[in-house]
């Protein structure tokens, strides 16, 4: 049997996440955001990263707000169900704490970019954003007159993370991951990235994977690494395992309308929690209870006999 | 009045309850069940959140109960979800669903020109019905938005948009300063001169003063004035001249039926105040 994967957060973002790296994060889009990954990258001080995801909700306000990040591109940066992210806002109106750039996708082009990587081809064609000056200001997005019919299409250029860190309810040490529920760019996300970090509510036998490999998401020979890291997509939810923080996303977002706030924050949640164990006493017990599971809901069993 | 920061939703704070043009419902409820309308049975149905959200649960549990709502993240329903959601992505959302696939699963089907309606919010709409959630130009400074999410997309793709906002000069302007989502551009023909679908485009825009929709030539006219709402009301507070439909009705007040179903999934106002 092949080594175990399984490593400590602290770990896999240092051995496999440099300065300067093309970070996917937040494939499943509102739901199940890698936090704890993001907080530690914040921690271990990464600087000019590139984020990519079709929305992340407030982990890329909160990456942009701490001075990680050089350069996102996305569908959509705020905070979900409370609007705008001051951290965003800051970094580009004013360069505080540091100039971004931003390239604007939709969250179709964003799937495309990534879907061709994973298909290994340099572009896709689309109509989606014909017409719109997202197709104007961002070079990655540019029209074209198709081979094989009298039409105008936009490229969308192959999109290639470093790595792609994603959350799952459930994988085995060597990275086979399940995976239900919202799903959104996760799928290519993943076969786009160099590289995959896994991070895992619970880690099952390899049995348990192989009984439905329908949902398996990431087979795991294409996996680095596997955190065993159960929590660390709060405030952001978890199919069967726990609902969206929606307090927290409004805290938030009242909390770091003004940089002072901001720093007070990251200070409280990131810097001083160190480690998502850490974070989550600090969140209490009866919090996540209270966001926990109240009434379940087991899918029928699928028969893959023979 | 004026909407809150979250341009990503349709949160709408327009006055308050008692200013509504009776006592029997809010500007908020008003525009649901004018949206819900938009909405015939058996569409495929781009849904968005908030108040595009409850206009699709009223819609099918009133006159159109065979539509299906789509979600940007992938998921399918054809059932109301059993709370009220903040997102998308919140469980109550994918418990019940008929599918959770991936973005390219919804998104393929919008560009092969299959899904009838979408909806949308807006800081800004123009003339011409074109979009901006990217740039803010308030009080005479840039404000940085969150962006399209799946707006453009839609605008794209979709047969219909269904736009819902809160009518000030600010919002409806005689020509956005970012076009996120495209709507008719500057007019007749512009949008298959980009290359945009054949038969697609924005259909109505609905403020809390009326409805507004759009000639042969792509321009906005006022086609409804919402109850107590005069047409003097709506032109003062539009950023141009916007035309008047010769035949302008009065939009026409919810049914008990449809405020029924939009108390029952938002009891507390949250999303109708």
């Amino acid at each position: 049997m092949a080594a175990s994967k399984l490593m400590t957060m602290r770990d896999a973002i240092a051995r496999h996440v440099s300065s300067g790296s093309t970070v996917l994060l937040g494939a499943q889009l509102e739901q199940m955001i890698p936090f704890s990954a993001g907080h530690e990258l914040i921690r271990q001080g990464r600087r000019d990263l590139t984020l990519v995801g079709p929305i992340s909700d407030i982990l890329f306000d909160q990456m942009i707000g701490a001075g990680c990040v050089a350069r996102v591109m996305a569908a959509w940066i705020g905070n979900v169900s409370a609007g705008v992210g001051y951290c965003f806002r800051r970094a580009v109106e004013h360069g505080v704490p540091r100039k971004i750039d931003v390239v604007d996708y939709s969250n179709f082009t964003m799937a495309l970019a990534l879907h061709a990587a994973a298909l290994g081809v340099p572009f896709l064609p689309t109509y989606a954003t014909l017409g719109s000056d997202l197709l104007k200001k961002n070079g990655d997005l540019r029209e074209f007159s198709s081979p094989v019919s009298e039409e105008r299409l936009v490229a969308v250029r192959a999109l290639r993370p470093d790595v792609a860190i994603l959350h799952v309810q459930r994988a085995d040490a060597q990275g086979n991951a399940h995976v239900w529920g919202s799903l959104g760019v996760a799928v290519d996300g993943t076969r786009a990235a160099q590289k995959i970090i896994v991070v895992a509510e619970e880690i099952v036998e390899p049995s348990v994977i192989s009984s439905d490999p329908n949902r398996t998401l990431v087979p795991g020979f294409l996996v680095e690494a596997v955190v065993h890291e159960p929590g660390g997509a709060h405030p952001s939810p978890v199919q069967g395992y726990y609902g969206r923080d929606h307090a927290f996303f409004s805290q938030y977002h009242e909390q770091t309308r003004g940089i002072e706030g901001f720093e007070t924050w990251l200070n409280q949640w990131v810097v001083r929690a160190d480690g998502r164990a850490e974070y989550l006493k600090q969140l209490g017990i009866e919090r996540m209870q209270s966001l926990g599971v109240k009434e379940h809901a087991y899918t029928v069993p699928a028969d893959f006999g023979y | 009045m004026g909407v809150s920061e979250r341009e990503h939703g349709f949160i709408v704070t327009a006055r308050s309850e008692t200013d509504a043009a009776g006592d029997r419902y809010t500007f908020s409820e008003l525009m649901v069940a004018s949206a819900a309308k938009e909405i015939a049975d058996g569409e495929l149905v781009f849904v968005g959140m908030r108040l595009p959200m409850l206009a699709f649960l009223v819609a099918r549990r009133t006159h159109a109960p065979h539509a299906v709502g789509l979600f940007e993240n992938g998921v399918v329903r054809e059932t109301l979800s059993s709370a009220l959601l903040y997102t998308m992505g919140d469980p109550p959302n994918l418990l019940g669903a008929t599918q959770c696939g991936q973005m390219l699963d919804v998104m393929s089907l919008l560009q092969q020109g299959r899904i009838n309606v979408g909806f949308l919010g807006a800081a800004e709409v123009d003339r011409f019905g074109n979009l901006n959630t990217t740039w803010g130009f308030r009080k005479k400074e840039l404000q940085r938005l969150p962006g399209s999410g799946g707006a453009c997309d839609i605008a794209c793709l979709a047969r219909r948009t269904v736009v819902l906002l809160v009518h000030d000069r600010g919002r409806l302007t005689e020509r956005v300063g970012y076009i996120t989502s495209p709507g008719y551009g500057n007019g007749t023909g512009w949008r298959r001169a980009q290359g945009l679908p054949a038969n697609s485009g924005p259909s109505a825009v609905i403020t809390t003063l009326g409805v507004i929709r759009f000639g042969e030539d792509g321009e906005a006219f006022l086609a409804s004035v919402h109850p107590g709402v005069s047409v003097e009301e709506v032109l003062a507070n539009t950023g141009w001249t916007l035309r008047v439909a010769d035949e302008l009705v009065e939009t026409l007040p919810p049914s008990d039926e449809a405020l029924a179903v939009m108390r029952e999934l938002d009891p507390d106002h949250f999303w109708t105040r």
